[in-house]
């Protein structure tokens, strides 16, 4: 995921001073350099790295009041401060018009993503925000761009306004709208066609397209392993269309994501969403705070909760509940929890957003697949409902008959039962209040 | 002679580069239609057109690096750690790679420490002979095309939307021009619009198109390629790849599939394996290079969108680290955008009026 490689080496140039109990201004000037080097490292711009790097010496030169809080861990508290800070404070909404259609218009250099971008886009407003979308093919320019755009509203089942690549984006726009407003669809997302920053004829059809469409809302699409030169880009398309916000797009790569840093800090435009997949849901609202800590490896249990409650019916979650003070949880439901954990994505990504996860050796070697989990479930779909319901049936032959029938071990299927007997007992425990309740935030705070 | 002067002399007509400069580029096109040019000048106008195209499309990019380290000379007159850490963030804002931006800093420091030199003036020169130099020093790949005289194979591999199909388009319909037949496997079956982007290309430059249907292996796509082109005869045969972020394991697997199904055909192809890259990515695409070089061995990067205001500079990087060159430049959406890379041009256009500059103060 991106910014690890920021935050492991922000991390251990932390993790050297936070022990410290007097910092002199040479420990800052040093640690200082190493800061700078590694936002460098990790292309944020270097005019947002000088400015950074000033605010922070000049504050941290300035402690030893506060009594709480060795020094060391003083100046830590300060980069997270400035870091947030930097990139940008809460999460923005996207701007909604007052009366629909809403209009959202995106813009980028080629190849950022904006095609992807508008479908995944879509498909969000109408999952949370219950919007009835459509999307306008305006890229007349790239070859099959139109299509890509189609195929995409098909797959999504999300209606496209297309004229060819015959007819000037312009008219094409106009007669989107218009279609839009007929049809009673409330939000309309604009594909344009990807151009250079510094391309007067296009950026001016840009302009057009904005004065015919007046959107509420101007994402400028970034490839997030852009280099210097995105400071360049976001200012360009800012200076002329006065964009309303940024889509960071391809964070799933392995890059540190300094663009993200200085284009808010540019532009004074907030980023809005990150795109963390291929597939079509894999577009999630930007939170800086959140991402500041992910960086400096505090973890970032907030978006864990959020994925959840997302994902997880609650109907199902409190009928879950009653069964556990019941006693009465069985492989189904196990089989069914599963079932959700799953939908929450990739095990490894979940696990890499836990706090103090990063500063497991190794941990970002493992490539949990959910292919356990797929064996597991194999295991237990494998038995009849009423096996299912009192495992304690099972004999030798039966658990024979399931390790052929899913195609496991006989070990595995009495690991599983083992554990399933455990996992009761602990539950148990957890519900009557008898065993040490853990809050699961205890944790959090400054990991040092 | 050293670095320097056989740059200099490799541009030496250098009256005329002005002329070229000063002119529209359909201006040189007017004069090409008088009808009177002979053949020979035609060839010498378009080799001046190709550094004229390599100059248009780094113009940008020149004068804002120009402008820079002449600034950088005005106001670090004193060769001092403040000195060399300016340079190091004019370097970078080139997105010349990290960690080769330390190494030349640290060998300036040392050249500087051992010739006693004080005034930054007398370090201007070295810096763009270092510079030169790391592209230059790790040559074990060549920089020309590894063309056969039958069959030429070129896999075409990237992240996503870096320019993959495009770049495609444009390699086609150079070899197409050169009187080769082409073909093109349509490998990315996994983007919406992919395969008909490709389609559309092949069209345009009259290059046969292999496919099946999207979600299709791509791996059985370009066997059949493979196959196809050896049955037919044809040149060369170019296989699009689907965009693929480098640390995604399964679908790196997949590139080395592909590889590995068209080895099984020709155990000596794929001929060239290019790397796309977009210019305007920073130190991520050193990451890139490594990661694609591991399981597909590049011979060589495309450079796209070089018209923009990106300088590219982590191809500096990739040579120094990794000795693989540029081949290709791609410096526009036109179907003949696409130039062959020469590493002297390339540097020159970054560098030239500095070293205009310099030599003119040595000729004094």
């Amino acid at each position: 995921m991106a910014f690890e490689g920021l935050g492991g080496r922000l991390q251990g140039i932390m993790d050297r001073i936070k022990g410290k109990g007097k910092v002199t201004e040479q420990d800052i000037k040093e640690m200082m350099r190493e800061v700078r080097l590694a936002l460098l490292e990790a292309d944020v711009n270097f005019k947002v790295v000088r400015q950074f790097i000033k605010d922070v010496s000049e504050r941290a030169n300035g402690v030893d009041v506060m009594k709480s809080l060795t020094p060391g861990q003083q100046v830590i508290k300060i980069v997270q401060e400035e870091l947030t800070n930097l990139m940008g404070g809460e999460n923005s909404k996207i701007n909604m018009s007052q009366k629909p259609p809403t209009v959202i218009m995106m813009v980028g250099l080629q190849g950022a993503g904006k095609t992807t971008t508008a479908g995944k886009l879509a498909l969000l407003l109408r999952k949370s925000h219950n919007k009835k979308p459509m999307l306008i093919a305006g890229d007349i320019y790239r070859p099959a761009a139109i299509d890509q755009l189609e195929t995409i509203g098909k797959q999504l089942d999300i209606p496209v306004y297309s004229m060819g690549d015959k007819e000037k984006v312009e008219t094409i726009v106009e007669n989107g709208l218009k279609y839009a407003r007929e049809n009673h669809l409330d939000t309309v997302i604009i594909d344009t066609a990807g151009r250079l920053h510094i391309d007067e004829d296009l950026m001016n059809e840009l302009k057009n397209v904005k004065e015919i469409a007046k959107p509420n809302e101007i994402m400028l699409v970034v490839d997030s392993m852009t280099g210097q030169d995105a400071v360049n880009v976001a200012e360009s398309f800012n200076d002329l269309l006065d964009i309303t916000g940024v889509t960071l797009t391809k964070l799933d790569g392995d890059t540190r994501g300094g663009a993200a840093l200085s284009i808010r800090s540019v532009t004074e435009k907030p980023i809005k969403f990150i795109g963390v997949s291929e597939k079509m849901d894999g577009l999630e609202p930007f939170h800086p705070e959140r991402m500041a800590s992910r960086i400096l490896g505090m973890g970032d249990i907030l978006s864990i909760i959020e994925k959840a409650q997302m994902n997880v019916d609650l109907e199902d979650q409190a009928e879950l509940e009653q069964k556990l003070k019941e006693n009465t949880f069985t492989l189904d439901d196990f089989l069914a929890q599963m079932d959700q954990v799953k939908t929450l994505g990739p095990l490894d990504e979940l696990i890499k957003m836990m706090p103090g996860a990063n500063k497991i050796k190794g941990l970002d070697k493992v490539k949990m697949s959910g292919k356990e989990i797929d064996h597991v479930q194999a295991i237990i779909r494998s038995m009849t409902m009423e096996e299912r319901e009192k495992p304690e049936k099972l004999n030798i032959s039966r658990k024979r008959r399931i390790a052929a029938g899913s195609g496991r071990s006989l070990q595995e299927v009495n690991r599983l039962l083992k554990q399933f007997n455990e996992m009761k007992k602990m539950m148990k425990q957890f519900t009557n209040g008898k065993g040490k309740k853990k809050n699961p935030f205890s944790g959090m705070g400054l990991p040092f | 002679m050293s670095l320097f002067n056989r740059l200099k002399k490799k541009f030496s007509g250098k009256h005329t580069d002005e002329e070229i400069e000063n002119k529209e580029s359909d201006e040189l096109i007017d004069e090409l239609d008088d009808g009177l040019i002979s053949l020979e000048e035609f060839e010498e106008w378009e080799q001046e057109q190709i550094g004229y195209k390599f100059r248009m499309g780094l113009e940008k990019s020149r004068e804002r690096f120009q402008a820079q380290i002449n600034q950088l000379m005005a106001t670090h007159r004193t060769v001092d750690e403040d000195f060399f850490e300016a340079l190091e963030e004019v370097l970078i804002s080139a997105d010349v790679g990290f960690n080769t931006v330390m190494e030349l800093t640290d060998e300036l420091r040392d050249y500087a420490k051992l010739k006693n030199i004080t005034e930054t003036v007398d370090l201007k020169e070295v810096i763009v002979e270092k510079m030169i130099e790391i592209y230059e020093r790790n040559n074990h790949i060549s920089e020309e095309m590894n063309m056969q005289d039958d069959l030429t194979v070129i896999l075409v591999v990237g992240v996503n939307g870096v320019g993959k199909t495009t770049s495609i388009g444009k390699i086609a319909h150079r070899y197409v021009k050169e009187g080769k037949s082409v073909m093109l496997a349509a490998g990315d079956t996994f983007r919406a619009g992919a395969i008909n982007q490709l389609q559309v290309w092949g069209d345009r430059v009259g290059a046969d198109v292999i496919k099946q249907s999207e979600g299709s292996d791509p791996a059985a796509v370009v066997f059949d390629a493979v196959n196809a082109a050896k049955r037919r005869g044809t040149d060369v045969l170019i296989c699009d790849t689907a965009g693929r972020l480098q640390n995604k394991g399964n679908l790196m697997k997949e590139l080395e599939k592909i590889k590995n199904v068209i080895k099984k055909v020709d155990e000596n192809a794929p001929h060239e394996v290019l790397l796309v890259l977009d210019a305007t990515t920073g130190q991520n695409a050193l990451s890139q290079a490594k990661a694609f070089n591991e399981v597909t061995e590049i011979t060589g990067i495309v450079l796209t969108k070089l018209d923009g205001t990106a300088k590219g500079g982590i191809v500096l990087a990739i040579k120094n680290e990794l000795g693989i060159p540029v081949k290709f430049v791609g410096l526009g959406e036109k179907i003949d955008d696409l130039e062959v890379f020469s590493a002297e041009n390339y540097v020159y256009g970054l560098f030239s009026d500095m070293i205009d500059e310099t030599s003119e103060e040595n000729d004094e």
